[in-house]
């Protein structure tokens, strides 16, 4: 017998049968579910968008709400000192129009190894989807946001929040993605309790979250 | 009660990490009485205590998500094999290797193969339970493969030849300034003048993995989550170590225990919601990675999931106990636990302390060690990791089940000698005189002011190191109304 059987038969002998896919389908619907799918009003998009500035902030990133017209103008501050800035394919060009002449824009093509990712100072992006009540953005690695390794290894990473991205909470966020894709849930900085449970930022991951909040 | 668990082998050859730790009762012992460790774990447990209630207080539908949450696992573990027919079939459609291990050993043997197949000597490892279970790191060792932990904790762990004491936090018993003496001495990017605050500790122990991060080959990672119909696998973590295993090497490995899985996405929902608020005290915890399969251009170009049973289909064959197959690993039993918090982590025997380790470990392992045996009654069954499980596992209500199996596995337990003495007794009136008449003869030769006794001969000095009893009366409720009819005669 393999693994696989043996373990499944495992499984049945202190289950009992399998039952009908849609047997279990059925019990699978019926499950109670009375929690909220979300916990504020999602009608009320100004202070959904406020809930999660604030919330965000709360894990020591730095949040700055930005009208659309100033984005150029907000990045180009936010960047400042940093000398090589890696940009994903479908940000758009007007984010980068103000940056000063000090900085250089690297893409990633041909991909960058690690070690050429190390060497840069940070990384600017876009986002899929933001989830106000606690404070999360989350990148499905789409256009403007570029593959996982460019969010995680630079030191610095500045993300755009549009009002439409904001969730009010965590159901309506994951109901809004693809599950085919890969997924990063980002709640503020890298973070560690691990000694003496005291929450120090910045471990591995980039130590400075930058997030405008546009529109 | 000190022989070493090592002296009878696990009958699923799992857990080998604490082969040779004495049973509860005499390492609790030991760890009480090493005040800096108890004051590290009070210093600790009452911090993350204060702020998981905050953040709990927070939902207002705590209760409605715990009980979907326990609904969920539970549905789950009943159509068990069907969702991980599910789950295989999503992940080999999405690109990932699926392999089955019956226990430790197969698994590790399984993981071994897949990096000398890369001609890998190295392996990056984010922090995963089921890899310390499966006694991973020490099976690579022996085959010329060396396992790099990344978790901060696990890294002060591994640096320290030392053993985990909690599931979230492995390195709780040590405070900050053994961490700088271990760094000081171990890792060779430490500055000569490192302080022992823990941003420096942190910046420290960055340093010293970035290399490994950006060259590594092969990562291994765990779980917290298999979703079954998408496939997705989910890990939850703070440091960004995580992010770095799963997303920088070629080729990825996941050990997963069968009992991780969930039918749905959309379950996430719950699940997301209770842990990192159960775990860290936090809305969110930093970084949380789902991936499915493998990615076309991004991440791992190879993802192997290993599913590993290791005892849980045996836990799964005992009705009460197999609710702890619903945990989530989030370890706030551990931090309200009186127990836990005097003993230590250490003196379970088990990469699973505390409450949730004294129901999980004996099942997983069996109870024919002493050391297992012994688990069961670590508890003074107050009820508070019952109240703090975010899915509702009733741990005292297994513990006291797991009790009577314990003394069951083993025919010549004193208290079951006792039990039957007592039965005969109490069921006959005669027996039931004389034994009193006995009773009052024997407690006043022992007992001693005021009518307590203080101090019995072993065996029943075991009664009586720890607690007063009353000395019995020097006639029975029922003689003295034999002789006086209650004061009429």
């Amino acid at each position: 017998m393999t693994a696989r059987e043996e373990i499944l038969a495992r499984i049945r002998a202190a289950n009992g049968p399998a039952r009908e896919p849609t047997e279990i389908d059925a019990a699978y619907a019926a499950i109670p579910r009375d929690y909220r799918r979300a916990h504020h009003d999602s009608e009320q998009r100004d202070d959904i968008v406020a809930l999660f500035a604030e919330r965000a902030a709360d894990y020591r990133a730095t949040v700055e709400p930005v009208p659309e017209a100033d984005l150029p103008a907000a990045i180009a501050r936010a960047v400042t000192g940093k000398a090589r800035l890696i940009v994903p394919d479908g940000v758009p060009e007007a984010w980068l129009a103000e940056l000063p002449s000090a900085t250089t824009i690297v893409r990633d093509e041909p991909p960058l190894s690690a070690r050429e990712l190390d060497a840069i100072d940070g990384v600017v992006t876009g986002c899929a989807v933001a989830i106000a009540e606690t404070g999360t953005i989350i990148l499905d690695h789409g256009p403007a946001q570029g593959r996982r390794a460019l969010t995680l290894v630079p030191d610095f990473h500045l993300v755009v929040v549009r009002a439409d991205h904001v969730a009010p909470d965590i159901a309506d966020a994951l109901a809004r993605l693809d599950p085919s894709r890969p997924h990063t849930l980002i709640s503020g900085p890298s973070a560690t309790s691990d000694i003496e449970l005291i929450r120090v930022e910045g471990v591995h991951g980039p130590r400075n979250l930058h997030i405008l909040v546009s529109g | 009660m000190t022989t070493p668990a090592g002296a009878t082998p696990a009958p699923n050859g799992s857990m080998p990490t604490y082969l040779g730790m004495p049973s509860f009762p005499s390492a609790a012992r030991t760890a009480v009485a090493d005040s800096q460790l108890r004051r590290n774990l009070t210093h600790a447990t009452t911090a993350i205590r204060a702020k998981r209630a905050n953040v709990v207080r927070e939902l207002d539908d705590w209760e409605e998500l715990r009980q979907a949450g326990k609904a969920i696992k539970e549905h789950t573990l009943a159509n068990l094999d069907t969702y991980l027919l599910r789950l295989e079939e999503s992940v080999t459609s999405a690109g990932g290797h699926v392999h089955w291990a019956r226990d430790a050993a197969e698994a590790n043997a399984i993981a071994i193969d897949l990096i000398k197949r890369k001609n890998a000597d190295k392996a990056v490892k984010s922090k995963s339970m089921t890899t310390q279970e499966a006694g991973l790191n020490e099976a690579l060792a022996q085959n010329g493969i060396q396992a790099i932990e990344t978790d901060l904790a696990e890294l002060i762990v591994q640096l320290g030849d030392d053993l985990p004491s909690h599931i979230l936090v492995p390195a709780i018993h040590k405070n900050r300034a053994e961490i700088g003496d271990l760094f000081r001495r171990t890792i060779s990017e430490a500055p000569g003048d490192l302080a022992d605050d823990p941003p420096s500790l942190t910046a420290t122990a960055r340093a010293h993995l970035r290399g490994e991060f950006l060259d590594a080959k092969v990562g291994i990672s765990g779980a917290n989550f298999a979703v079954a119909d998408t496939g997705s696998l989910v890990v939850v973590e703070s440091e960004g170590n995580g992010r770095m295993c799963l997303t920088l090497p070629d080729t990825l490995i996941s050990f997963v225990g069968i009992e991780k899985i969930i039918p749905s996405w959309r379950d996430l929902e719950v699940f997301l919601a209770l842990l990192p608020r159960s775990s860290t005290a936090e809305r969110m915890n930093p970084y949380t990675t789902i991936w499915s399969g493998v990615a076309n251009a991004d991440g791992p170009r190879e993802f192997h999931l290993i599913l590993l049973d290791n005892g849980r289909t045996a836990t799964l064959a005992d009705e009460t106990g197999r609710q702890a197959l619903r945990c989530i690993r989030c370890s706030a039993c551990l931090n309200v636990c009186p127990v836990y918090e005097r003993a230590g982590g250490h003196a379970y025997g088990s990469p699973y302390p505390g409450p949730i380790g004294a129901i999980l470990s004996p099942q997983l392992r069996g109870m024919t060690s002493p050391a297992d045996a012994s688990l069961p009654f670590a508890s003074s069954l107050c009820g508070a990791c019952y109240e703090v499980c975010p899915v509702a596992i009733n741990i005292p209500e297994a513990l006291v089940h797991l009790r009577a199996r314990a003394v069951q596995s083993q025919p010549h337990y004193p208290e079951r000698i006792f039990f039957s003495l007592a039965a005969s007794i109490l069921s006959s009136p005669g027996r039931m005189a004389f034994a009193q008449r006995l009773g009052s003869l024997a407690g006043s030769a022992v007992a001693r002011r005021k009518g307590r006794i203080r101090r019995l001969p072993p065996p029943l000095s075991a009664w009586t190191d720890t607690r007063d009893a009353p000395a019995p009366p020097p006639e029975s409720f029922r003689a003295w109304w034999s002789r006086t009819r209650g004061g009429a005669r």
